[in-house]
């Protein structure tokens, strides 16, 4: 077992080192950053103005489909699966995943779909247009023909995604090493197995929804359409079923990645840990249950909005729990300020403002007025990109010097921070006013009236997206031109098990089981 | 057996290179790529196009990948590389496997009972707002619905012209419904046969386990054979249902929401039972042709016998909630 990695590309094409198969995780989702985030710039290009300047509707509504598509299936996802495959290892003192030649497949397969997914650009009719979320009939009767490639490319996303998952739970439940009870875990990795549970239970369904799709684009059926007996109303509440757990996959790994954080940059244990547990535990089970709120503007029978009102907003309590936990993880210790601590304190901040406007939403007759608008976005971007991103970022800068052995370029590190965070909040800050002022959201020209938020959301969007060539930058140098760090434990207050083996990392880290006292 | 590590633990096989996984994305790739221009390509026949070519052998070129997969791992088992933490994970992985099927079980009979207790009785004027006098204007709802909203008001002329879907999306009620015939009829109810034929599957994969459990091959042999045998048998009924329900019953995909249901529930657990039975008789042949398995080594049988009990599950609950309620 001592080899090291084989020579040439072949080594990543059949490798089942869990170290190289994160690694190319990681690149393959920042890549799909930037092609997301292309898309995202010619979005706020065209919004930058009033009237239509740059792009047509039609294509622009493709642009929103597929930046919102890429994002959380391209670049978010695959990123922290990418997390998963190189930490959960080292975290429990396992040698590798537990099915490692499926570890490979469930990677292979995302290159080649996302670039049939991006070819659809090129295609007769467009790419996709219909959201995102892609509701039905948009997605099915009035739907390009690009569908059924789409439909074809969830497909093997979520085969991706499912294998990926039950190889996570396996390698959680089945290869801690001596001594690590779950108890002990670190609550990275207690996310991630409460995270790849959701995933299997909601991958499929996604699958059942696009099915569905095809059966009435192709094959006749009704499913969601009316004259037959059927109801789109029906897609948004399979969709939903997945759609809302979907958005708890995406945050669950980020708080688990800021609660590893905080307590080592504090330099104190972290505080509740039991609470955490039990917080994500409850979060994933109410997850299940509230998936129409983002549905109550579609005729629900009043108990069906009360329902699912007041179960939304009690997903607020186990979320609170865990800001207060990180707060008083806080609270009195020797914290210094490196870029992963002000990426994770960002991200608290800015999920919490996430979170309220949230329950703002979860209020079935105030949602009547916001459903639907630019406030809507800046929820959903306060959750995602400073509650997801924002700490995939702190990750990255947290883990590199494990990673490559070497120490990214601190000054350059809170350049990227304070530029990110001044560009994400001069971005999505504005948009709760213009949603509450009334814009709509996914179209290219507005009101005269919104003209200035939207400027302001675009020179933020700009901003925001070119700070993250500077991180790419740091990192590419970090590689190339580092400082060494020849210590295992680069962060002073670390305690878990990754910080006990050299930095780098060696091919194969684990291979007798350390003992977990 | 698996290597020891001198902390006495058991070292864990991990492969050191493996070209599976890249040969099976090539398969998928090719199946995703054929698939979707195939079935767009049926909408214009006129035009040339390979998809269909290439999708026939993205499956064939899979089918072969996931052969020699599985050959991989069972030649690791017989060599005595896999160490019973090893064992573990592919218990594991199965059952998760079987439970994200369960899921996907799922969406299709939650979308049965949404139809069925939600919208139906809504598009026929049931709950607040009466919107079927404005939208479907003397339709009915019962299940099996036998009458679509669009024939209530005439047919597609009689709506807004929609899209570009199959069939011009005219959704016609079938003449017969597949549902209980009441109790004089039963016994020519091929449902309650296929039931039947199922139930016992289960328990004759049970006897086999049995045999195996006591090391007694020929029990087993005998066994498991019947069960294939018997899942031969369902999917024969099945087809002969089907034959009947599109040829004599006017019972389609197109035929609304009933025949959608119908069939796609139907025609998914029919798909695993073929997948089940093809499970159940490469290990039979496994047992019969190169006398695998013992009372101590089974995985690969049981992994099997759990799928195939979970496909007799689902079927419990599709004679129950779409035949008999
Ligand atoms: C306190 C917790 C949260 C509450 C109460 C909440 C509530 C809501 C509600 C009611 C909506 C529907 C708004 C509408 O369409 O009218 C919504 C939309 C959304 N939320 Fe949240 N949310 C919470 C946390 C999150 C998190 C953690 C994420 C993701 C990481 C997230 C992502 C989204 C997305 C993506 C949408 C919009 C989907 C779309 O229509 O495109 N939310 N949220
Ligand atoms: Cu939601």
């Amino acid at each position: 077992m001592a080899h090291g990695p084989a020579k040439g590309f072949s080594r990543w094409l059949f490798t089942t080192n869990h170290k190289d198969i994160g690694t190319m995780y990681l690149w393959f989702s920042f890549a799909m950053f930037l092609l997301g985030g292309s898309f995202a710039m010619i979005i706020r290009a065209e919004l930058f103005q009033p009237g239509l300047q740059i792009v047509d509707p039609a294509f622009f509504n493709q642009m929103t489909t597929m930046h919102g598509l890429v994002m959380v299936f391209g670049a978010i996802m695959p990123a922290f699966v990418g997390l998963a495959n190189w930490m959960i290892p080292l975290m429990i003192g396992a040698p590798d995943m537990a099915l490692p030649r499926m570890n490979n497949w469930s990677f292979w397969i995302l290159p080649p779909t996302f670039l049939i997914l991006a070819s659809s650009l090129f295609m007769e009719g467009g790419a996709p247009n219909f959201g995102w979320t892609f509701y039905a009939p948009l997605s099915t009767t009035y739907a390009p023909p690009s569908v059924t490639l789409f439909i074809f490319s969830v497909h093997a996303m979520g085969i991706s995604s499912i294998m990926g998952s039950i190889n996570i739970i396996a390698t959680i439940v089945n290869m801690r090493a001596p001594g690590m009870t779950y108890m002990k875990m670190p609550l990275f990795v207690w996310t991630w197995l409460i995270t790849a549970f959701l995933l299997v239970a909601v991958m499929p369904v996604l699958a059942g929804a696009v099915t569905m799709m095809l059966m009435d684009i192709h094959f006749g059926t009704s499913f969601f359409s009316a004259a037959g007996g059927g109801d789109p109303v029906l897609f948004q509440h399979v969709f939903w079923f997945f759609g809302h757990p979907e958005v708890y996959i995406i945050i669950l790994p980020a708080f688990g990645v800021v609660s590893e954080i905080i307590p080592v940059f504090s330099r104190k244990p972290l505080f509740g840990y039991d609470s955490m547990v039990y917080a994500t535990a409850s979060i994933a089970f109410l997850s299940f249950i509230v998936w129409a709120h983002h549905m109550y503007t579609v005729g629900l029978p009043l108990a069906g909005e009360l329902f699912y009102m007041y179960a939304t907003m009690l997903i607020a309590v186990p979320t609170a729990a865990k800001v207060f936990n990180w707060i008083t993880t806080m609270f009195k210790g020797s914290i210094t300020l490196e870029t992963p601590m002000l990426f994770a304190i960002a991200k608290v901040f800015l999920f919490t403002v996430g979170g309220f406007s949230g329950l703002m939403l979860a209020i079935a007759p105030a949602d009547f007025q916001y459903h639907d608008s630019y406030f809507v976005v800046a929820h959903f971007h306060y959750t995602m990109v400073a509650g997801a991103i924002f700490a995939l970022s702190a990750a990255v800068y947290y883990w590199l010097p494990k990673w490559t052995g070497k120490m990214y370029n601190e000054a350059m590190g809170k350049t990227h921070f304070w530029i990110s965070f001044i560009g994400f909040n001069l971005t999505f800050f504005p948009q709760h006013f213009a949603g509450l002022a009334g814009m709509p959201r996914r179209i290219p020209d507005y009101n005269m009236m919104f003209a200035d938020f939207n400027m302001m959301s675009s020179i933020g969007a700009f901003i925001y997206g070119s700070s993250q060539l500077l991180f790419l930058f740091n990192i590419v140098r970090t590689i190339t031109h580092g400082k060494p760090v020849n210590s295992d434990k680069v962060w002073e207050g670390a305690t878990t098990l990754e910080w006990t083996v050299p930095s780098p990392a060696p091919y194969h880290t684990f291979t007798t089981p350390p003992e977990v006292k | 057996m698996a290597g020891q590590s001198n902390t006495g633990h058991e070292t864990y096989y991990v492969p050191e290179s493996s070209s599976l996984a890249i040969r099976a994305t090539i398969g998928l790739v090719m199946i995703v790529w054929g698939a979707s221009h195939y079935i767009d390509h049926l909408s214009k026949p006129e035009e040339p196009s390979n998809a269909g070519f290439i999708l026939v052998a993205g499956l064939v070129w899979f089918a072969i990948t996931l052969f020699s997969w599985f050959a991989t791992t069972i030649r690791e088992n017989i060599q005595g590389m896999n160490s019973a933490q090893l064992k573990h994970s592919y218990v594991i992985g199965m059952q998760w496997f079987i439970f994200s099927e369960v899921m996907f079980f799922a969406a299709f009979f939650g979308a049965l009972w949404y139809i069925r207790n939600l919208a139906g009785p809504w598009l026929a004027g049931a709950g607040a707002g009466d919107m079927n006098t404005l939208l479907w204007p003397g339709f009915e709802y019962s299940w099996p619905l036998m009458e679509t909203p669009q024939q209530a008001v005439g047919g597609v002329s009689g709506q807004m012209a929609a899209g570009h879907l199959a069939n011009n999306g005219a959704f016609s009620g079938p003449e017969h419904h597949l549902s209980f015939p009441g109790w004089s009829n039963m016994l020519h109810w091929l449902p309650l046969w296929n039931t039947i034929v199922l139930l016992t599957s289960s328990f004759t994969c049970h006897v086999a386990h049995v045999g195996l459990k006591e090391n007694n091959r020929k029990k087993f042999n005998l066994w498991l054979g019947i069960t294939v045998g018997l899942g031969l048998i369902f999917v024969v009924l099945q087809y002969m249902e089907y034959h009947e329900a599109l040829v004599e019953y006017g019972l389609s995909l197109s035929s609304g929401v009933y025949g959608t249901t119908f069939f796609m529930l139907t025609g998914f657990h029919g798909f695993h039972v073929i997948m089940g039975t093809v499970m159940l008789l490469v290990q039979f042949l496994r047992s019969t042709t190169k006398g695998h398995f013992n009372s101590e080594d089974q995985f690969g049988f049981e992994a099997s016998s759990w799928y195939w009990h979970f496909v007799d599950v689902v079927w419990v609950f599709l004679f129950l909630f779409v035949y008999i309620l």
